[in-house]
């Protein structure tokens, strides 16, 4: 039953004219599954291909094409049902669900109702404000999960008055996983899904595109009064960013605050959620509430799977976000802070291994997470399309750490390597950076400079503010290549500092 | 949806439902819901009838149950599976073949949404 005891902190709760307000929110994920073949058949689920091109007779809902399910997508539910902490139940069943739409030949979608094949789970969310900072940790109830067809695609921008329909997608698997109703602000919900998106990625279950909507969130929004009796909710439709899960809780808590305040009721009904306006609207009317006749498909058997099974997947799993965020912390003594941005997927945490591997962690945490994140960030790039990899980023700290460079000349030469100039050596050696750390050399440049300086070496004794001026010329004298621990103890001594 | 099925989802919905009367309101409900064009004639003697096959599935009620499981399939077999493989699609003409309209490789229907 629905239930809600945790009451929201008092700066989650939002004012009204009647007093405060906290929302209730639950979201439902459809995250689909990194397979190849469909659910339930053998075509193709590569996204992007020419319409109706992997599509099946059984896709297609045919008569007399029988269903057959595809094991590797019930190894997929389960490994993320592992990894939500989850109760793998041993027997389930599918279920068909009836509804009539252009894009569901079949006339239903086979799912999972009674018996899904994943239980109560749990995980623990850590919520980001809007300044970036880390909030209390909250624990999360996973409702279930369960696995189900997805649908075709309408495209409605082909014809004024005609849908275009593309049976591609029809059939693919997805894993519907439900929360319980435990979010209490936007940022809780958007962590949450940023959570799950973490799971499944390192799983490898599913890619977590939201673009290409691969994983998409059904937002369930309710107000009450701080830990008084719950309200009626809305649902909002396949919110596909995390922005838009924020905006629209908003948004939506806003209006049910609005209504419920000048003495009226809140419908339970469908909305979506217009991102170009910032604002949710109805979707279905009450009429028109679907009315699913759920029965088991008769077309499937049962699944019963052994317990060896899902102990040898659990043996098998691999390192998730928490448990490779808390080593980070233990084995490189990363501060929180940087150990959740670089264990933010698994793309990031391998790459980030890489450059850490034999060298100062925390150096190789702020080239890594400062210098190339901002500059792929920058430039629009993903971390799988950097022109710089991790072991040309190791190799450059390497370089410094060696004083052929100094920290500043990587820096450009760090860029240099952005725009695919080469690696840090090739650079080093085209630009010649590479630097004097000849104390002989060095010390003639002192003493040129000291020697044109001559009012400013004599203020220098009383005012040693002036060895920064000193570096800064030895430093322009030499393009910045001699070495800056020579450079200040030379001038310290010659300046009788 | 073959008209089987479809008939079993009608008795489903109203023996899920708990209703063992079937009114003409419940015909014009399941009949949008299974986009069936049902006369306004025919109402009337379709409840009938309906009523009639439910009080017909009550006498099953009659039967005691308590320590049978529910029978999920007529043979007692593991579910068949397939490996991950793409071995199907490519057929769009077939696909397409029967469509009343089509478009560059989509179906065309009447608008579905406003």
């Amino acid at each position: 039953m629905f239930t809600a005891e945790r009451v929201a902190d008092a700066k989650d709760w939002i004012k009204g004219e009647t007093g405060d307000w906290e929302v209730i929110i639950g979201l439902e994920v459809h995250a689909q599954v990194s397979s190849n073949s469909k659910l339930f058949s053998g075509s193709s689920t590569e996204y992007g291909s020419e319409p109706n091109s992997q599509v099946s007779l059984v896709d297609a809902g045919m008569p007399g094409m029988l269903p057959v399910v595809n094991e590797y997508c019930i190894e997929q539910a389960i490994k993320t049902g592992l990894g939500l902490n989850a109760k793998i139940n041993l027997y389930s069943r599918f279920d068909r669900k009836n509804y009539f739409y252009v894009d569901l030949p079949q006339g239903y979608q086979i799912s999972q109702f009674e018996h899904p094949i994943v239980g109560e789970g749990n995980i623990e969310i850590l919520p980001i404000d809007s300044d970036g900072n880390t909030l209390d940790p909250v624990s999360v109830g996973i409702e279930r999960l369960h696995l189900e067809q997805d649908a075709g695609k309408s495209v409605h921008d082909l014809s004024p008055d005609e849908t275009y329909v593309d049976l591609n997608r029809c059939g693919v698997a997805l894993m519907e996983i439900v929360s319980k109703p435990d979010m209490r602000s936007p940022e809780e919900a958007s962590a949450y899904v940023d959570k799950l998106r973490g799971i499944v990625r390192a799983l490898g279950t599913c890619d977590g595109d939201m673009e290409k909507g691969n994983l998409r969130a059904d937002v369930n929004v309710s107000v009450r009064k701080p830990g008084g009796e719950l309200g009626t909710r809305c649902e909002i439709k396949n919110v596909n960013s995390m922005r838009f899960i924020r905006q629209a809780i908003n948004y939506e808590a806003r209006r049910h605050i609005e209504i419920l305040e000048s003495g009226g009721s809140i419908d339970q009904e469908t909305r979506l959620f217009d991102s170009l306006k910032g604002e949710t609207r109805t979707m279905r009317s009450k009429e028109d509430a679907h009315d699913y006749r759920y029965f088991p498909d008769p077309d499937l058997l049962p699944l019963n799977i052994e317990q060896s099974y899902v102990d040898d997947l659990k043996a098998k799993l691999p390192e998730l976000p928490d448990a490779i965020k808390s080593r980070f912390m233990d084995d490189y003594k990363l501060s929180e802070y940087d150990a959740r941005i670089l264990t933010a997927d698994k793309i990031k945490s391998d790459f980030y291994e890489i450059v850490a591997n034999g060298r100062d962690a925390k150096i190789a945490a702020n080239w890594t997470m400062g210098d190339l994140f901002g500059a792929l960030n920058k430039s629009g790039l993903d971390l799988n399309a950097t022109p710089v990899s991790a072991k040309m980023l190791g190799e450059l700290i390497d370089r410094i750490s060696d004083n052929t460079i100094s920290g500043k000349i990587a820096k450009s030469v760090f860029e240099r390597m952005f725009n695919g100039e080469g690696n840090a050596d090739e650079i080093i050696e085209a630009q010649g950076l590479k630097q004097v750390t000849d104390v002989g050399a060095i010390s003639v440049i002192v003493d040129e400079v000291i020697a044109n300086n001559k009012d400013q070496a004599q203020k220098a004794v009383a005012n040693p503010k002036l060895l920064g001026f000193f570096v800064g010329q030895v430093m322009k004298a030499t393009q910045g290549k001699a070495n800056p621990q020579v450079v200040n103890k030379l001038l310290r001594e010659k300046l009788g500092l | 949806m073959p008209l089987l099925t479809r008939a079993y989802v009608i008795m489903e919905f109203f023996v899920s439902n708990q209703k063992n009367v079937v009114n003409v309101e419940d015909v014009k409900k399941i009949a949008r819901l299974s986009r069936l064009r049902v006369e306004d004639t025919e109402l009337q003697s379709l409840a009938d009838d309906l009523s009639g096959i439910l009080g017909w599935i009550e006498q099953l009620n009659e039967v005691d149950v308590d320590k049978v499981e529910p029978m999920t399939s007529a043979v007692a077999m593991k579910s068949p599976m397939r490996k991950d493989i793409v071995s199907d699609g490519d057929k769009r003409d077939q696909i397409l073949k029967n469509a009343p309209k089509k478009d560059d490789g989509f179906f065309v229907v009447p608008r579905s949404v406003e």
